[in-house]
Protein backbone atom coordinates (compact mmCIF):
# COMPACT_ATOMS: atom_id res chain seq x y z
CA UNK A 1 0.00 0.00 0.00
CA UNK A 2 1.41 3.35 -1.05
CA UNK A 3 0.47 5.97 1.46
CA UNK A 4 0.19 9.61 0.41
CA UNK A 5 3.11 11.84 1.39
CA UNK A 6 0.88 14.31 3.22
CA UNK A 7 -0.67 11.62 5.36
CA UNK A 8 2.73 10.22 6.29
CA UNK A 9 3.95 13.70 7.20
CA UNK A 10 0.85 14.50 9.25
CA UNK A 11 1.02 11.28 11.22
CA UNK A 12 4.74 11.63 11.96
CA UNK A 13 4.41 13.91 15.01
CA UNK A 14 1.82 11.89 16.96
CA UNK A 15 3.57 8.66 16.06
CA UNK A 16 6.99 9.82 17.24
CA UNK A 17 5.52 11.28 20.42
CA UNK A 18 3.57 8.09 21.11
CA UNK A 19 6.66 5.93 20.63
CA UNK A 20 8.69 8.17 22.94
CA UNK A 21 5.86 7.98 25.48
CA UNK A 22 6.62 4.23 25.66
CA UNK A 23 10.17 5.05 26.70
CA UNK A 24 13.28 7.00 25.68
CA UNK A 25 14.63 6.07 22.30
CA UNK A 26 16.87 7.11 19.39
CA UNK A 27 16.33 7.63 15.69
CA UNK A 28 17.03 4.21 14.28
CA UNK A 29 15.02 2.43 16.98
CA UNK A 30 12.07 4.78 16.43
CA UNK A 31 11.97 3.96 12.73
CA UNK A 32 12.19 0.25 13.46
CA UNK A 33 9.29 0.58 15.87
CA UNK A 34 7.22 2.45 13.27
CA UNK A 35 7.75 -0.32 10.70
CA UNK A 36 6.91 -2.91 13.33
CA UNK A 37 3.74 -1.15 14.48
CA UNK A 38 2.41 -0.52 10.99
CA UNK A 39 3.22 -4.00 9.74
CA UNK A 40 5.42 -2.39 7.09
CA UNK A 41 2.65 -0.23 5.66
CA UNK A 42 4.17 2.98 6.91
CA UNK A 43 7.54 3.39 5.19
CA UNK A 44 9.46 6.49 6.14
CA UNK A 45 12.41 7.84 4.29
CA UNK A 46 14.84 7.28 7.16
CA UNK A 47 16.51 10.67 7.11
CA UNK A 48 13.24 12.57 7.31
CA UNK A 49 12.69 11.44 10.89
CA UNK A 50 15.52 13.66 12.14
CA UNK A 51 14.13 17.03 11.07
CA UNK A 52 10.86 15.97 12.73
CA UNK A 53 12.70 15.11 15.95
CA UNK A 54 14.65 18.37 15.88
CA UNK A 55 11.50 20.39 15.33
CA UNK A 56 9.84 18.65 18.29
CA UNK A 57 12.92 19.35 20.37
CA UNK A 58 12.76 22.99 19.44
CA UNK A 59 9.11 23.22 20.33
CA UNK A 60 9.97 21.71 23.69
CA UNK A 61 7.92 18.55 23.13
CA UNK A 62 10.94 16.29 23.43
CA UNK A 63 14.33 16.68 25.09
CA UNK A 64 17.52 15.20 23.70
CA UNK A 65 20.73 13.98 25.26
CA UNK A 66 23.90 12.53 23.78
CA UNK A 67 24.94 9.33 25.49
CA UNK A 68 28.00 7.23 24.89
CA UNK A 69 27.41 3.95 23.08
CA UNK A 70 29.93 1.24 22.32
CA UNK A 71 33.23 2.00 20.56
CA UNK A 72 33.43 5.56 21.86
CA UNK A 73 30.72 6.68 19.48
CA UNK A 74 27.78 8.52 20.92
CA UNK A 75 24.11 8.37 20.25
CA UNK A 76 21.40 11.02 20.63
CA UNK A 77 18.56 9.83 22.84
CA UNK A 78 15.18 11.52 22.88
CA UNK A 79 12.79 11.76 25.82
CA UNK A 80 9.22 13.08 25.78
CA UNK A 81 8.59 16.15 27.99
CA UNK A 82 5.51 17.22 29.94
CA UNK A 83 4.57 19.58 27.09
CA UNK A 84 5.09 16.71 24.67
CA UNK A 85 2.62 14.55 26.57
CA UNK A 86 0.05 17.36 26.49
CA UNK A 87 0.67 17.74 22.77
CA UNK A 88 0.26 14.00 22.28
CA UNK A 89 -3.07 14.06 24.12
CA UNK A 90 -4.25 16.97 21.95
CA UNK A 91 -3.20 15.21 18.75
CA UNK A 92 -4.88 12.05 19.89
CA UNK A 93 -8.18 13.92 20.25
CA UNK A 94 -7.80 15.34 16.75
CA UNK A 95 -7.01 11.98 15.16
CA UNK A 96 -9.90 10.40 17.04
CA UNK A 97 -12.22 13.01 15.55
CA UNK A 98 -10.93 12.37 12.02
CA UNK A 99 -11.06 8.61 12.51
CA UNK A 100 -14.60 8.77 13.95
CA UNK A 101 -15.85 10.89 11.08
CA UNK A 102 -14.38 8.62 8.43
CA UNK A 103 -15.69 5.50 10.15
CA UNK A 104 -19.15 7.04 10.33
CA UNK A 105 -19.36 7.77 6.64
CA UNK A 106 -17.84 4.42 5.65
CA UNK A 107 -20.27 2.52 7.83
CA UNK A 108 -23.12 4.32 6.12
CA UNK A 109 -21.65 3.52 2.73
CA UNK A 110 -21.57 -0.17 3.73
CA UNK A 111 -25.22 -0.32 4.80
CA UNK A 112 -26.58 1.25 1.64
CA UNK B 1 26.83 1.89 16.38
CA UNK B 2 29.66 -0.21 15.24
CA UNK B 3 32.88 0.42 13.46
CA UNK B 4 33.17 -2.04 10.62
CA UNK B 5 36.06 -4.36 10.00
CA UNK B 6 35.40 -4.04 6.29
CA UNK B 7 37.83 -1.28 5.35
CA UNK B 8 36.11 -0.54 2.06
CA UNK B 9 32.82 0.02 3.86
CA UNK B 10 34.46 2.39 6.33
CA UNK B 11 35.92 4.33 3.40
CA UNK B 12 32.51 4.60 1.77
CA UNK B 13 31.00 5.86 5.02
CA UNK B 14 33.77 8.45 5.31
CA UNK B 15 33.09 9.60 1.76
CA UNK B 16 29.39 9.84 2.48
CA UNK B 17 30.15 11.86 5.61
CA UNK B 18 32.27 14.43 3.72
CA UNK B 19 29.56 14.69 1.12
CA UNK B 20 26.82 15.29 3.69
CA UNK B 21 28.97 17.78 5.63
CA UNK B 22 29.08 20.01 2.59
CA UNK B 23 25.40 20.78 3.09
CA UNK B 24 25.28 24.00 5.09
CA UNK B 25 21.88 23.14 6.58
CA UNK B 26 23.37 20.10 8.27
CA UNK B 27 25.62 20.92 11.19
CA UNK B 28 28.25 18.68 12.78
CA UNK B 29 26.04 16.96 15.38
CA UNK B 30 23.31 16.36 12.77
CA UNK B 31 25.79 14.59 10.52
CA UNK B 32 26.99 12.55 13.48
CA UNK B 33 23.42 11.55 14.29
CA UNK B 34 22.71 10.60 10.68
CA UNK B 35 25.94 8.64 10.49
CA UNK B 36 24.95 6.75 13.61
CA UNK B 37 21.69 5.88 11.91
CA UNK B 38 23.50 4.73 8.77
CA UNK B 39 25.76 2.46 10.81
CA UNK B 40 22.82 0.93 12.69
CA UNK B 41 21.12 0.29 9.39
CA UNK B 42 24.29 -1.27 7.95
CA UNK B 43 24.63 -3.63 10.90
CA UNK B 44 21.04 -4.79 10.43
CA UNK B 45 21.48 -5.24 6.69
CA UNK B 46 24.77 -7.16 6.90
CA UNK B 47 23.25 -9.37 9.59
CA UNK B 48 20.42 -10.05 7.16
CA UNK B 49 23.05 -11.32 4.74
CA UNK B 50 23.79 -8.41 2.42
CA UNK B 51 27.40 -7.89 1.39
CA UNK B 52 29.18 -4.66 2.32
CA UNK B 53 28.64 -2.67 -0.81
CA UNK B 54 25.07 -3.81 -1.32
CA UNK B 55 24.21 -2.97 2.25
CA UNK B 56 25.74 0.47 1.85
CA UNK B 57 23.68 1.22 -1.26
CA UNK B 58 20.45 0.13 0.39
CA UNK B 59 21.18 2.09 3.58
CA UNK B 60 22.00 5.29 1.68
CA UNK B 61 18.92 4.87 -0.48
CA UNK B 62 16.72 4.49 2.59
CA UNK B 63 18.19 7.66 4.07
CA UNK B 64 16.49 9.54 1.25
CA UNK B 65 17.49 12.27 -1.16
CA UNK B 66 19.99 14.67 0.34
CA UNK B 67 18.32 17.66 -1.30
CA UNK B 68 14.99 16.88 0.32
CA UNK B 69 16.73 16.11 3.58
CA UNK B 70 18.68 19.35 3.79
CA UNK B 71 15.55 21.25 2.83
CA UNK B 72 13.70 19.68 5.76
CA UNK B 73 16.61 20.41 8.09
CA UNK B 74 16.65 24.01 6.94
CA UNK B 75 12.93 24.27 7.66
CA UNK B 76 13.31 22.80 11.11
CA UNK B 77 16.19 25.17 11.88
CA UNK B 78 15.22 28.37 10.17
CA UNK B 79 18.01 30.33 11.87
CA UNK B 80 20.50 28.41 9.76
CA UNK B 81 18.56 29.30 6.68
CA UNK B 82 19.07 32.90 7.49
CA UNK B 83 22.84 32.73 7.23
CA UNK B 84 23.15 30.75 4.07
CA UNK B 85 20.30 30.37 1.72
CA UNK B 86 20.51 26.63 1.71
CA UNK B 87 17.06 25.75 0.50
CA UNK B 88 17.63 23.68 -2.56
CA UNK B 89 15.14 25.10 -5.04
CA UNK B 90 11.75 23.62 -4.35
CA UNK B 91 10.02 22.37 -7.46
CA UNK B 92 6.65 23.61 -6.23
CA UNK B 93 7.77 27.16 -5.59
CA UNK B 94 9.58 28.63 -8.56
CA UNK B 95 11.78 31.45 -7.33
CA UNK B 96 10.88 34.90 -8.55
CA UNK B 97 13.46 35.82 -11.11
CA UNK B 98 15.88 38.38 -9.79
CA UNK B 99 15.38 40.40 -12.95
CA UNK B 100 11.69 40.94 -12.24
CA UNK B 101 12.51 41.61 -8.59
CA UNK B 102 14.96 44.40 -9.41
CA UNK B 103 12.32 46.03 -11.59
CA UNK B 104 9.69 45.84 -8.85
CA UNK B 105 12.11 47.13 -6.22
CA UNK B 106 13.25 50.03 -8.37
CA UNK B 107 9.73 51.10 -9.24
CA UNK B 108 8.65 50.88 -5.59
CA UNK B 109 11.70 52.88 -4.50
CA UNK B 110 10.95 55.54 -7.12
CA UNK B 111 7.31 55.52 -6.06
CA UNK B 112 8.37 56.04 -2.43
CA UNK B 113 10.70 58.86 -3.46
CA UNK B 114 7.96 60.55 -5.45
CA UNK B 115 5.25 59.95 -2.85
CA UNK B 116 6.94 62.34 -0.47
CA UNK B 117 6.78 65.05 -3.13
CA UNK B 118 3.02 64.61 -3.77
CA UNK B 119 1.82 66.83 -0.88
CA UNK B 120 3.95 69.62 -2.33
CA UNK B 121 1.61 69.66 -5.34
CA UNK B 122 -1.16 70.66 -2.93
CA UNK B 123 0.82 73.46 -1.41
CA UNK B 124 2.32 71.62 1.56
CA UNK B 125 6.01 72.37 1.00
CA UNK B 126 8.66 70.82 3.22
CA UNK B 127 10.63 74.03 3.51
CA UNK B 128 7.78 76.36 4.44
CA UNK B 129 6.83 75.44 7.96
CA UNK B 130 4.78 72.36 7.20
CA UNK B 131 7.46 70.00 8.52
CA UNK B 132 5.13 68.60 11.17
CA UNK B 133 2.79 67.28 8.48
CA UNK B 134 5.69 65.40 6.93
CA UNK B 135 6.94 64.05 10.25
CA UNK B 136 3.45 62.86 11.28
CA UNK B 137 2.98 61.06 7.97
CA UNK B 138 6.56 59.94 7.39
CA UNK B 139 5.80 56.24 7.83
CA UNK B 140 2.76 56.49 5.54
CA UNK B 141 4.89 57.56 2.59
CA UNK B 142 7.01 54.45 2.63
CA UNK B 143 5.64 51.58 4.75
CA UNK B 144 2.65 50.85 2.46
CA UNK B 145 5.06 50.50 -0.46
CA UNK B 146 7.31 48.25 1.58
CA UNK B 147 4.23 46.15 2.40
CA UNK B 148 3.40 45.95 -1.29
CA UNK B 149 6.92 44.67 -1.93
CA UNK B 150 6.43 41.82 0.55
CA UNK B 151 2.91 41.10 -0.68
CA UNK B 152 4.42 40.68 -4.13
CA UNK B 153 7.52 38.82 -2.99
CA UNK B 154 5.66 36.36 -0.76
CA UNK B 155 2.88 35.89 -3.31
CA UNK B 156 0.03 36.98 -1.03
CA UNK B 157 -3.45 37.14 -2.46
CA UNK B 158 -5.00 40.48 -3.42
CA UNK B 159 -7.61 40.00 -0.69
CA UNK B 160 -5.02 39.79 2.10
CA UNK B 161 -3.24 42.75 0.49
CA UNK B 162 -6.43 44.75 0.88
CA UNK B 163 -6.74 43.71 4.52
CA UNK B 164 -3.22 45.00 5.05
CA UNK B 165 -4.27 48.36 3.59
CA UNK B 166 -6.65 48.88 6.52
CA UNK B 167 -4.08 49.70 9.22
CA UNK B 168 -2.42 52.22 6.90
CA UNK B 169 -5.73 53.90 6.14
CA UNK B 170 -6.46 54.05 9.87
CA UNK B 171 -2.96 55.44 10.45
CA UNK B 172 -3.54 58.16 7.87
CA UNK B 173 -6.80 59.12 9.57
CA UNK B 174 -5.39 59.31 13.09
CA UNK B 175 -2.27 61.17 11.98
CA UNK B 176 -4.31 63.92 10.35
CA UNK B 177 -7.74 64.36 11.95
CA UNK B 178 -6.58 65.63 15.32
CA UNK B 179 -6.24 69.42 15.62
CA UNK B 180 -2.70 69.49 17.02
CA UNK B 181 -1.47 72.97 17.92
CA UNK B 182 2.06 73.74 16.72
CA UNK B 183 4.73 71.83 18.61
CA UNK B 184 2.35 70.02 20.98
CA UNK B 185 3.51 67.03 23.02
CA UNK B 186 0.78 64.71 21.75
CA UNK B 187 1.78 65.45 18.16
CA UNK B 188 5.36 64.48 18.94
CA UNK B 189 4.06 61.26 20.50
CA UNK B 190 2.07 60.48 17.34
CA UNK B 191 5.18 61.10 15.23
CA UNK B 192 7.19 58.66 17.35
CA UNK B 193 4.56 55.95 17.81
CA UNK B 194 2.81 55.68 14.44
CA UNK B 195 5.77 53.95 12.73
CA UNK B 196 5.98 51.39 15.57
CA UNK B 197 2.26 50.68 15.29
CA UNK B 198 2.41 50.27 11.50
CA UNK B 199 5.59 48.20 11.52
CA UNK B 200 3.38 45.30 12.63
CA UNK B 201 1.46 45.49 9.32
CA UNK B 202 4.77 45.22 7.45
CA UNK B 203 5.55 42.22 9.63
CA UNK B 204 2.31 40.53 8.65
CA UNK B 205 3.19 40.88 4.97
CA UNK B 206 6.75 39.74 5.71
CA UNK B 207 5.65 36.48 7.35
CA UNK B 208 3.19 35.88 4.54
CA UNK B 209 0.23 36.52 6.82
CA UNK B 210 1.12 33.48 8.91
CA UNK B 211 2.11 35.24 12.10
CA UNK B 212 2.21 32.13 14.23
CA UNK B 213 3.96 29.76 11.83
CA UNK B 214 7.41 28.45 12.85
CA UNK B 215 10.21 30.93 12.84
CA UNK B 216 8.38 33.64 10.86
CA UNK B 217 8.32 36.20 13.62
CA UNK B 218 11.94 35.62 14.58
CA UNK B 219 12.93 36.08 10.95
CA UNK B 220 11.03 39.35 10.96
CA UNK B 221 12.97 40.46 14.03
CA UNK B 222 16.20 39.59 12.22
CA UNK B 223 15.00 41.46 9.17
CA UNK B 224 14.16 44.56 11.23
CA UNK B 225 17.59 44.64 12.82
CA UNK B 226 19.42 44.15 9.55
CA UNK B 227 17.28 46.79 7.85
CA UNK B 228 18.12 49.30 10.59
CA UNK B 229 21.84 48.63 10.05
CA UNK B 230 21.59 48.84 6.26
CA UNK B 231 19.58 52.03 6.57
CA UNK B 232 22.25 53.66 8.71
CA UNK B 233 24.91 52.59 6.22
CA UNK B 234 22.92 53.99 3.30
CA UNK B 235 22.31 57.19 5.26
CA UNK B 236 26.06 57.57 5.85
CA UNK B 237 26.68 57.18 2.13
CA UNK B 238 23.88 59.64 1.45
CA UNK B 239 25.53 62.14 3.81
CA UNK B 240 28.76 61.93 1.84
CA UNK B 241 26.83 62.38 -1.42
CA UNK B 242 25.03 65.39 0.01
CA UNK B 243 28.29 66.97 1.14
CA UNK B 244 29.83 66.57 -2.28
CA UNK B 245 26.73 67.95 -4.03
CA UNK B 246 26.84 71.10 -1.94
CA UNK B 247 30.59 71.52 -2.25
CA UNK B 248 30.80 71.01 -6.02
CA UNK B 249 27.95 73.31 -6.95
CA UNK B 250 29.29 75.92 -4.59
CA UNK B 251 32.55 75.74 -6.54
CA UNK B 252 30.70 76.99 -9.63
CA UNK B 253 28.91 79.66 -7.60
CA UNK B 254 25.55 77.88 -7.44
CA UNK B 255 23.51 77.10 -4.36
CA UNK B 256 22.23 73.50 -4.42
CA UNK B 257 20.41 73.84 -1.10
CA UNK B 258 16.90 73.76 -2.63
CA UNK B 259 17.74 70.50 -4.35
CA UNK B 260 19.43 68.87 -1.37
CA UNK B 261 16.79 69.92 1.17
CA UNK B 262 13.76 69.56 -1.10
CA UNK B 263 14.64 66.49 -3.13
CA UNK B 264 17.83 64.61 -2.31
CA UNK B 265 17.31 64.12 1.44
CA UNK B 266 13.53 63.44 1.61
CA UNK B 267 13.40 61.29 -1.54
CA UNK B 268 16.56 59.46 -0.57
CA UNK B 269 15.27 58.84 2.96
CA UNK B 270 12.08 57.17 1.72
CA UNK B 271 13.57 55.31 -1.24
CA UNK B 272 16.37 53.95 0.95
CA UNK B 273 13.87 52.01 3.08
CA UNK B 274 12.77 49.98 0.05
CA UNK B 275 16.29 49.54 -1.29
CA UNK B 276 17.57 48.60 2.17
CA UNK B 277 14.82 45.99 2.58
CA UNK B 278 15.62 44.49 -0.76
CA UNK B 279 19.33 44.36 0.13
CA UNK B 280 18.55 42.57 3.38
CA UNK B 281 16.35 40.08 1.52
CA UNK B 282 18.93 39.54 -1.20
CA UNK B 283 22.05 39.47 0.95
CA UNK B 284 20.80 37.41 3.84
CA UNK B 285 22.25 34.48 1.99
CA UNK B 286 25.64 35.98 1.42
CA UNK B 287 27.02 37.71 4.49
CA UNK B 288 26.99 37.17 8.18
CA UNK B 289 24.25 39.05 10.03
CA UNK B 290 25.42 42.28 11.56
CA UNK B 291 22.88 42.66 14.36
CA UNK B 292 24.05 39.58 16.31
CA UNK B 293 27.67 40.60 15.83
CA UNK B 294 26.97 44.04 17.28
CA UNK B 295 25.05 42.35 20.09
CA UNK B 296 28.06 40.22 21.01
CA UNK B 297 30.22 43.31 20.95
CA UNK B 298 28.02 45.57 23.03
CA UNK B 299 26.52 43.18 25.58
CA UNK B 300 29.70 43.10 27.70
CA UNK B 301 30.19 46.85 27.32
CA UNK B 302 26.66 47.69 28.40
CA UNK B 303 26.88 45.25 31.30
CA UNK B 304 30.08 46.94 32.42
CA UNK B 305 28.48 50.39 32.11
CA UNK B 306 25.47 49.40 34.22
CA UNK B 307 27.58 47.74 36.90
CA UNK B 308 29.96 50.69 37.15
CA UNK B 309 26.99 53.05 37.29
CA UNK B 310 25.38 51.08 40.13
CA UNK B 311 28.66 50.85 42.01
CA UNK B 312 29.28 54.59 41.65
CA UNK B 313 25.78 55.41 42.82
CA UNK B 314 26.12 53.12 45.83
CA UNK B 315 29.58 54.54 46.66
CA UNK B 316 28.76 58.23 46.40
CA UNK B 317 25.14 57.94 47.49
CA UNK B 318 24.11 60.63 45.04
CA UNK B 319 20.44 60.25 44.03
CA UNK B 320 19.19 60.39 40.44
CA UNK B 321 18.38 63.96 39.55
CA UNK B 322 14.88 63.68 38.11
CA UNK B 323 14.55 65.90 35.11
CA UNK B 324 12.36 65.83 32.05
CA UNK B 325 14.74 63.73 29.96
CA UNK B 326 15.65 61.24 32.67
CA UNK B 327 12.60 59.01 32.27
CA UNK B 328 12.96 58.90 28.49
CA UNK B 329 16.66 58.20 28.89
CA UNK B 330 15.97 55.17 31.06
CA UNK B 331 13.26 54.01 28.63
CA UNK B 332 15.85 54.07 25.87
CA UNK B 333 18.28 52.16 28.07
CA UNK B 334 15.69 49.42 28.64
CA UNK B 335 14.87 49.37 24.91
CA UNK B 336 18.56 48.87 24.12
CA UNK B 337 18.80 46.03 26.64
CA UNK B 338 15.66 44.37 25.22
CA UNK B 339 17.20 44.74 21.76
CA UNK B 340 20.44 43.10 22.94
CA UNK B 341 18.49 40.20 24.45
CA UNK B 342 16.30 39.85 21.37
CA UNK B 343 19.16 39.82 18.88
CA UNK B 344 21.26 37.53 21.02
CA UNK B 345 18.30 35.15 21.01
CA UNK B 346 17.81 35.52 17.27
CA UNK B 347 21.35 34.38 16.51
CA UNK B 348 21.58 31.66 19.10
CA UNK B 349 21.18 27.98 18.42
CA UNK B 350 18.25 27.23 20.74
CA UNK B 351 19.54 23.73 21.35
CA UNK B 352 23.03 24.65 22.48
CA UNK B 353 23.66 24.30 26.22
CA UNK B 354 24.08 27.46 28.33
CA UNK B 355 27.48 29.11 28.02
CA UNK B 356 29.37 32.08 29.43
CA UNK B 357 27.60 34.54 27.15
CA UNK B 358 24.19 33.51 28.49
CA UNK B 359 25.39 34.24 32.01
CA UNK B 360 26.55 37.65 30.83
CA UNK B 361 23.13 38.29 29.30
CA UNK B 362 21.45 37.49 32.60
CA UNK B 363 23.83 39.84 34.40
CA UNK B 364 23.01 42.56 31.86
CA UNK B 365 19.26 42.10 32.27
CA UNK B 366 19.40 42.01 36.06
CA UNK B 367 21.60 45.09 36.33
CA UNK B 368 19.33 46.95 33.89
CA UNK B 369 16.36 46.00 36.06
CA UNK B 370 18.08 47.29 39.19
CA UNK B 371 19.09 50.57 37.53
CA UNK B 372 15.60 51.07 36.19
CA UNK B 373 14.07 50.24 39.57
CA UNK B 374 16.18 52.94 41.18
CA UNK B 375 15.21 55.45 38.50
CA UNK B 376 11.52 54.58 38.71
CA UNK B 377 11.53 54.98 42.48
CA UNK B 378 13.05 58.43 42.10
CA UNK B 379 10.51 59.40 39.47
CA UNK B 380 7.52 57.98 41.35
CA UNK B 381 8.49 60.02 44.38
CA UNK B 382 8.16 63.22 42.41
CA UNK B 383 5.45 62.43 39.92
CA UNK B 384 2.67 63.68 42.21
CA UNK B 385 4.49 67.00 42.30
CA UNK B 386 4.67 67.21 38.50
CA UNK B 387 1.22 65.89 37.66
CA UNK B 388 0.51 63.75 34.63
CA UNK B 389 1.48 65.01 31.18
CA UNK B 390 1.11 62.97 27.97
CA UNK B 391 4.88 62.60 27.70
CA UNK B 392 5.21 61.30 31.22
CA UNK B 393 2.34 58.81 30.88
CA UNK B 394 3.74 57.52 27.58
CA UNK B 395 7.22 57.19 29.03
CA UNK B 396 5.94 55.47 32.16
CA UNK B 397 3.82 53.06 30.11
CA UNK B 398 6.78 52.13 27.95
CA UNK B 399 8.95 51.69 30.98
CA UNK B 400 6.42 49.30 32.46
CA UNK B 401 6.12 47.28 29.24
CA UNK B 402 9.87 46.88 28.91
CA UNK B 403 10.24 46.18 32.63
CA UNK B 404 7.74 43.30 32.45
CA UNK B 405 9.51 41.88 29.42
CA UNK B 406 12.94 42.03 31.08
CA UNK B 407 11.79 40.74 34.44
CA UNK B 408 10.28 37.63 32.88
CA UNK B 409 13.29 37.24 30.56
CA UNK B 410 15.57 37.31 33.60
CA UNK B 411 13.50 34.59 35.24
CA UNK B 412 13.60 32.45 32.08
CA UNK B 413 17.35 33.04 31.67
CA UNK B 414 17.95 31.99 35.26
CA UNK B 415 15.91 28.80 34.73
CA UNK B 416 17.77 28.08 31.52
CA UNK B 417 21.16 28.57 33.16
CA UNK B 418 20.22 26.13 35.93
CA UNK B 419 19.10 23.60 33.28
CA UNK B 420 15.51 23.90 34.43
CA UNK B 421 14.11 25.11 31.11
CA UNK B 422 15.05 25.30 27.47
CA UNK B 423 16.20 28.36 25.58
CA UNK B 424 13.31 27.93 23.18
CA UNK B 425 10.96 29.13 25.95
CA UNK B 426 12.86 32.41 26.23
CA UNK B 427 12.84 32.83 22.46
CA UNK B 428 9.10 32.18 22.39
CA UNK B 429 8.51 34.69 25.19
CA UNK B 430 10.42 37.37 23.30
CA UNK B 431 8.55 36.86 20.03
CA UNK B 432 5.11 36.53 21.57
CA UNK B 433 5.76 39.84 23.34
CA UNK B 434 6.27 41.69 20.02
CA UNK B 435 2.59 42.65 19.49
CA UNK B 436 2.54 44.35 22.91
CA UNK B 437 4.80 47.14 21.60
CA UNK B 438 2.57 47.63 18.60
CA UNK B 439 -0.64 47.65 20.62
CA UNK B 440 0.78 50.19 23.05
CA UNK B 441 1.99 52.41 20.17
CA UNK B 442 -1.47 52.22 18.61
CA UNK B 443 -3.00 53.19 21.93
CA UNK B 444 -0.73 56.24 22.16
CA UNK B 445 -1.60 57.34 18.61
CA UNK B 446 -5.34 56.80 18.93
CA UNK B 447 -6.14 57.64 22.56
CA UNK B 448 -3.56 60.10 23.85
CA UNK B 449 -4.37 63.20 21.75
CA UNK B 450 -8.08 63.37 22.67
CA UNK B 451 -7.53 62.23 26.26
CA UNK B 452 -4.93 64.92 26.90
CA UNK B 453 -6.80 67.60 24.95
CA UNK B 454 -4.14 67.80 22.15
CA UNK B 455 -1.63 69.32 24.55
Amino acid sequence: MDMSKDLVAASATPLVLAILAEGDSYGYAIIKRVTELSGGHLQWTDGMLYPVLHRLERQGHVAAKWSAAQNGRRRKYYRITKEGRAQLAAQRQQWKAVDGTLRGIWMEACTI
Amino acid sequence: MTTFADRQLEEQIAQWRTYVRRRPALHGPDVEELEGHLRDQLVALTEAGLAGEEAFLVAVKRMGSLDALSREFARAHSERLWKQLVMAPDAQEPAKTSHAEILVVLSLAVAAALAIKVPALFGLRIDTGEESFYFRNASLFVLPLLTIYFVWKRGLSVASGLWLALPFAAGAVFANVFPFPKGSDTELLTILHLPIALWMAVGFAYVRGRWFADGGRMNFVRFSGELAIYYVLIALGGGVLTGFTMMMFKAIEMNAEWFVGGWLIPCGATGAVIIGSWLVEAKQSVIENMAPVLTRLFTPLFTLLLLVFLATMAWTGSPINVKREVLIGFDLLLAVVVGLVLYAASARDPQAPPDFFDGLQLLLVVSALVVDGVALAAIAARISEFGFTPNRVAALGENLILLVNLAWSAWLYARFLRHRGSFAVLERWQISYLPVYSVWATLVVVMFPPVFGYR
